[in-house]
Parts: C-alpha cells; structure tokens; sequence
C-alpha cells in the first residue's frame, strides 16, 4: 500500500497546475468550476490517489467550496478516495463483457493475484476492481490499466502478458 | 476493432485504414469539410438547413429516436449566448459505436457539431467523453488541434464573419451522466444528478444558457445529410427511420464488432455479417438496443428488422443500436443478475423509487440466482418496477425495470425453475464454456 502518499504536500506541483490551467480556459471565465473533473484527474495522477487535503487543494485553486469538489471526487467511480497499487486494474464484469468471458478474466486474474475485488496486493503493486460498463463491448474481456490504458481481447495468454508487462 | 461488414457504407467510409485514416489531411482526401465550406460560403439561411436536415428524419442515435431537425427547430433565435453539446458518454452496456467513431473518423463530429452550431446559433460547443476510453478523448483533442490550426475553428472560420469553438471535456465513470442533463450537470462541475424537465435543454441548457445535445453519431451524420441531401438520406432507410444506422454487436456471434447497414434490414442479416451464431449454438435471446431495452426471445427478433419502428411493434426499444446476442448456453437468471447490479449501482441516489428500487430488484434477483428465491419473488419484482417506472426525475429507473419486467415476462418458466430447484436451468459446466475464455490447454 502505497502510504507514504499521505505523507506529501497537498499542494499540487506546476506542473500539474498548468495544465489545470489548459482546462480552465475550455469554459467560460465565470465558470471554473467546470474544470474540477480534470483538475481532480490531473491530481490523482500525480499523487497516486486522492487524499482530501489534496481534493482541498484542487477546490482552492478553481475558487469552489472544499465539499463540492469532495462531492465529484466521491460521486464518480474512477477517482481513488484511498491509496491504491502502482497498476490499478479494472475488469469489466458487465453482461456484454461476461458473455465473452468477462467474468472468468477477473476469476482469472484473482487467481493470478491472490487478491479479490476492491482489495491490493501485499507487494503494493496491484489493486483489483471491478468495472462497470467500458464501451468497449466488442473487444470483451475489456481491461482497464490505471483508468487511461484500455485493454482488449483478455483471454489467459493476453492477461499473463499484461500482469508481467507490469514491472 | 474497426468496422467489420457493411451495407451502403456512409459514416464508415473513414474507417477504412483504422487508426491511420482519423487526421485532417485523410478526412479532407476524402471530402471532409466541404460540407462546412458550402454551408459558410452560401451563406446557407438557418431555416433551409434545419428544414434540410428535418427532410433526412434523422433519428436522434443515443437511444431516444427524437428528430434530430425538430430538436434544433427548439432554439430561441434570439437568445445571445447558445451552446452545442455532443453526448459522448457512452456507457450503455453493449454500446461502442461512438468510440470507433471517434477514434477513426473524429472530424465528423467537428465538422457536424459546427454545423449544428451555425444551425442553431451557437458560439460554442463541448463534447463529452466516456471517461473509460481517455485514449479516445486524447486522440479528439489532437484533432481539434488539427482543427483550429486549418480554420474550421475559432474565430471568423474560413472568412465567413461565423465564429464557433469547440472543447473536449471527460467524465470519470458515471453511467448517469449520459443522461443528457446529468451531463450538463457534470461539465458544469458537479455531480452528475439529472435536472427537473421541463425546462428542456433548448430553453434552460449548460450554464443554463439553450443548449442543443445530440449523440456522437448523430453529428457524424450531418456532413453525408448536407453532401447527398436530406431526401436521399432518408431513402437509404426505410419512411420515419431515415439512413443508415451503426450497430454494435456484442455477445455470442463469431464476430462481435461495430456494422453499418440501413435503418429496416433484417436482424437475420446483421446476424449473419456478424458470423452467425459462435459455436453454431441456438439463438435463444437478444437485447435489442442497450441493456436498457427489454429483452426479446430469438424467434420473435428473427422476424424483426432494425430500425425504430420494428422493434417498437416487437416490445422492446432500438434504443443506442446494441444489440447483445445470447445464445442457449445462457442462465437467463445470472443474465438479469448482472444487468440489476449495474443499474442498482450505477443509480445516482437522486430519486427514492430508483435508490430504493434498484437495489430491491437486484438483491431479489441474487438471491433467486443463487437459491434462496421465494415462490412470491416474481410477483414482488414486478411490484417493485411498478413503483419504478414514470416515478423519478429521469429514465434510469425505467431503466432498471424493462430488463426485469421483460426477462421474467419471455423466460418465466426459467425463473420459476430456479426458485423451485435452487439452481441454474443451464447445466453451470454449459454456461462456463459458452464464454470462450476457457480453451482446451487453458486454466
């Protein structure tokens, strides 16, 4: 478990805030408020998850109350509200993907993991979820790597590979 | 996977070199912008173009069917400050279309939304994207780039005195956020609760500014409408259900993936371009428009065709065009098991029937599927959709209900044998290898 995460600076570094800077530009100047889905995203990547000092943070920055930002942070499911491993891996179990084996890859790759959803390696290295709904139904079993890497066709062969792609 | 089959192929014409076809200088080799460039350079009246794409009946693509040209007909004129919104949030399970849209011919869309902008007179437009396929989103900004740097975008767009800007904007994992004021609610910056209707969109929209929205591949549409006109567009189709539609195939067919065909050809066809059914095995189930659409048994879809109204008059809905194939080594139980988990967590808490409702409907059908069902369980289901359906701010309830209502209705006999015997009709050894993903050597 990644812990000494808590231990940095809320404060998100330049490089972060310049590119919260390129979202805020995409809306009206009244209306920051919109970029705080991306503003949380950039900040969850640069410090792993997000602790509610950082969340805080982000709040500050785009001039909105610290608990409506909490309130995005905590309504939509890709946002780590607790410190996850170095590779989060997403399966899709959703009905289209589980015709399609869906299920039998997350059996599969608790297996592989020895750990069950929602929960992350002892190693620190992998946390297992399960997903909702990709959009990627005609590619199933459907894998997300870190939330932005999407993963295709996830049969045993495909899985083995990614598991030991992640050093 | 790129497109797989197609009749009279129009919004896939681009797909042809999969991810090396999508940038601007492909899209214009192959007439890309020039729909735009008319439009500008006619100096098109917004009437004539709206009445032209009324002409085409386009049917809203992300599930409703709405007309496309009424809707934008429904912004005030006068209004200073107007936005146009692309619907990208799709995340209805068994619903990929607009991600290979996207991702091989991206400047439809721009080239349809700026259209639509002039349409309707707005300055500015988002697009909103499933946050799951960021790679996707990454790919839209690039050509939006590409965009701005060629003058489609931006100020005064190709000498016309007509300015429109256009920006990309994520979601991070909220079905309900395809809900169309959810999704206001969202690129505002909160949470993706569905708004009160009326106010529609088109009077009280993003920054409660009139707002037009449409699905990814309704904008895509728009430049074909324009280049071949809205009478030839419809006739690719069938009456009321103009052109051609995408539909994603997903499930037990030997080649799942994303078909162009025009709206009213036989589902028997598209299952064919599709590989037929994986294994040989009997046809015995389909949801015919997203998970959302009520389930239809494999006789009675055989007989439809694919389009708004023939699957309509068989009782279930062609919604987004997903079409979930299931074959006879499905438990229709376990089937209506995962569907019920999805809506129950993917509910936004907003509305008590649908909160409650949700998880009421799925722990129900949990504990059938793993035998502890009660003789009154089926009768207790279909109380609790009834306290669902037109009962809440938005459609996510009604949602939850069709699969439940329309599995237990077409399978009840499955049903009433799993709380009887406590266990699957299907043979649990059947159902495992029907997935696929156990092969000989394998696990």
């Amino acid at each position: 478990m990644n812990t000494q995460n808590t231990m940095l600076s809320p404060e998100l570094s330049p490089e972060s805030l310049k590119k919260i800077d390129r979202e805020v530009a995409k809306y009206p100047a009244d209306q920051k408020q919109s970029a705080v889905m991306a503003a949380l995203v950039i900040a969850q990547d640069e410090k792993g998850w997000l602790p509610k000092e950082t969340i805080a943070a982000v709040a500050t920055y785009l001039g909105m109350a610290p608990m409506a930002a909490y309130e995005v942070a905590s309504f939509y499911n890709m946002y780590d509200l607790h410190p996850v491993g170095k590779y989060k891996i997403t399966v899709c179990t959703n009905l289209p993907c589980a015709l399609s084996g869906g299920v039998h890859a997350a059996d599969y790759v608790k297996h592989k993991l020895g750990v069950d959803f929602n929960e992350t390696t002892a190693d620190g290295k992998f946390t297992l979820k399960e997903g909702e709904c990709m959009g990627a139904c005609g590619d199933a079993p459907v894998m997300l790597v870190n939330n932005k890497r999407m993963c295709s066709f996830m049969l045993p062969e495909q899985i083995d590979a990614l598991l030991a792609e992640c050093k | 996977m790129a497109l797989i089959d197609t009749i009279n192929p129009l919004l896939t014409t681009g797909w042809a070199k999969g991810d090396a076809g999508w940038s601007l200088k492909d899209y214009e080799a192959r007439g890309g912008y020039k729909q735009l460039r008319r439009v500008l350079e006619s100096k098109m009246s917004q009437d004539d173009l709206i009445a032209e794409v009324k002409k085409s009946v386009l049917r809203g693509r992300g599930g409703a069917g709405f007309p496309t040209g009424l809707k934008w007909s429904f912004m005030p004129k006068a209004a200073p400050v107007k936005y146009v919104v692309c619907n990208t949030d799709e995340g209805e399970p068994g619903t990929f279309k607009d991600r290979d849209l996207m991702r091989f011919d991206p400047h439809s869309v721009i080239e349809g939304m700026i259209i639509a902008g002039y349409a309707v007179g707005a300055k500015a437009g988002y697009n909103y994207i499933h946050g799951e396929i960021f790679e996707t989103y990454q790919r839209f900004e690039e050509a939006l780039d590409q965009a701005r740097a060629a003058g489609y975008l931006g100020d005064n767009i190709l000498g016309s005195g007509f300015s429109f800007d256009l920006f990309a904007h994520h979601g991070w994992g909220a079905y309900i956020c395809g809900e169309e004021t959810g999704l206001l609610e969202s690129i505002e910056g909160k949470k993706g609760q569905p708004r009160f209707k009326p106010p529609f969109p088109a009077n009280f929209g993003l920054y409660g500014k009139p707002t037009t929205i449409n699905n990814t591949e309704t904008f895509a549409a728009i430049p074909f409408i324009l280049g071949m006109g809205g009478e030839a567009y419809l006739n690719l189709g069938k009456p009321n259900n103009g052109g051609t539609k995408l539909f994603s195939v997903s499930g037990h067919v030997n080649r799942p993936g994303n078909f162009e065909v025009p709206m009213g050809t036989p589902f028997a066809k598209l299952l064919e371009m599709a590989g037929g059914m994986r294994g040989g095995r009997k046809l015995k189930a389909v949801i015919p428009g997203g998970s959302s659409a009520p389930v239809l048994p494999g006789d009675v879809i055989m007989d439809c065709t694919m389009d708004y109204d023939s699957i309509a008059k068989a009782g279930s809905m062609l919604g987004s065009g997903a079409v979930i194939v299931m074959d006879e080594t499905v438990c229709m139980v376990k089937a209506l098991e995962r569907l019920s988990y999805f809506y129950y967590e993917e509910s936004c808490g907003q509305c008590t029937p649908c909160r409650e409702g949700s998880g009421w409907l799925y722990r129900v059908v949990h504990r059938i599927e793993h035998g502890e069902g009660r003789p009154e369980d089926l009768d207790l289901l279909n109380r609790v959709t009834d306290n669902m359906m037109g009962k809440t701010i938005c459609a996510l309830a009604d949602a939850a209900a069709f699969p439940v209502r329309s599995f237990i209705k077409h399978f009840q006999g499955e049903f009433e044998y799993h709380i009887e015997n406590k266990k699957c009709l299907v043979d649990p050894e059947v159902q495992r290898m029907g997935s696929g993903f156990f092969k000989a050597g394998n696990v």
